[in-house]
């Protein structure tokens, strides 16, 4: 095996264990959202997606609505889509191993495959990351949700703190982005401050993705930058 | 619908939301409109969620414990710490306000 390779399944095993192991944090506030150690496991096995595994159990742990943990979740899983669309692109794997690796999708595979120069090392490097990534997220998922299960209320209480912090550092790389993002930041904070005494729990969160109309995406021009941010530690 | 429901809908979605990235046709999706739409939502909606989540109970905003651990979160994304260092701050300020409040 030449050196290239060789790199690569050393980039790729130390990106899928150290975001692997953030999966503690996802089964900790799963369970102190007040979700069973199963279901933080199945979300963290089907889902596999940090994001929108954190705005799940965030909006029904503060008695959102299912509709609108279901809606947070999928327009948080919508850019994986678009990492689909480039990934697919550069991969061009078919038929059962096209399912099977649509499933590892992910800010983080996504970033290592689309940084590599050919497809023989973009296979590699998505292959190890997801697998990695899998392995470790799962398994620190369901160590983190029994943890927490086994402590009493006031400290799962005190657990709650930690969801929005983990909202706010998975919002810090964007932020850096430029001042589009950050308006859109404060126009979506501020709509869902602002309708969260008027509207069902969960709604709020919903109506603040109209703060991106005032960013008028329609508007022709550069298309996006492609792929996800470099440095985004967090899945 | 109950919470396993809603655990297994939203998984299943978002793995048809990754093939679809996988399977359909490009031209379907790629129009810079759509992909910019596609890109910010998640900042307005991450940015929702972290007030909701840091001040919302039910329809009420209240300042509690959990407002600690943002504010720790925030000083410690401030000063360029890692997720996890953020993360540990939050949960162990909000955990000594409430046993300082409680």
């Amino acid at each position: 095996m030449d050196d290239e390779r060789r790199r690569v399944i050393a980039d790729a095993l130390s990106l899928g264990l150290s975001v692997g192991l953030y999966g503690a944090a996802f089964g900790a506030a799963g369970a102190a959202a007040g979700l069973t150690v199963a279901q933080c496991c199945v979300l963290s096995l089907v889902a596999f997606t940090g994001a929108s595994q954190f705005a799940v159990i965030g909006v029904l742990g503060t008695g959102g609505s299912p509709v609108a943990a279901l809606a947070g979740g999928w327009l948080l899983g919508a850019r994986n889509t678009l990492y689909g669309l480039q990934l697919a692109r550069q991969l061009r794997w078919t038929g059962p191993r096209r399912l099977l690796a649509a499933h590892g999708v992910i800010d983080e595979t996504a970033a290592i495959t689309l940084a590599q120069p050919d497809r023989s090392r973009a296979r590699l490097a998505f292959a190890v990351t997801f697998v990695t990534l899998y392995a470790v997220w799962n398994l620190t998922t369901l160590a983190g949700a029994l943890a927490v299960s086994g402590l009493g209320p006031t400290a799962r209480a005190a657990l709650d703190g930690m969801v929005p912090a983990a909202f706010l550092a998975l919002l810090w790389p964007r932020l850096r982005m430029g001042w589009t993002e950050r308006w859109v930041a404060l126009g979506g904070a501020g709509l869902a401050l602002a309708t969260t005494p008027f509207a069902p729990p969960g709604v709020p969160v919903l109506l603040a993705v109209l703060a991106v109309l005032a960013a008028r995406p329609w508007r022709s021009g550069p298309a996006g930058r492609p792929g996800p941010a470099r440095g985004e530690a967090a899945p | 619908m109950s919470t396993w429901t809603v655990v297994v809908v939203a998984s299943v979605g978002c793995y048809l939301l990754k093939l679809a990235g996988m399977a359909v046709p490009p031209q379907w999706l790629e129009r810079p409109g759509l992909r910019r739409t596609v890109e910010l939502a998640p900042v307005a909606l991450l940015a929702a969620l972290v007030v909701v989540q840091a001040f919302g109970s039910g329809r009420d905003l209240v300042l509690d414990p959990r407002a600690a651990g943002l504010l720790a979160g925030l000083v410690a994304l401030l000063l360029r710490a890692p997720f996890l260092v953020v993360l540990l701050a939050a949960a162990a300020s909000a955990a000594a306000v409430q046993v300082l409040t409680g």
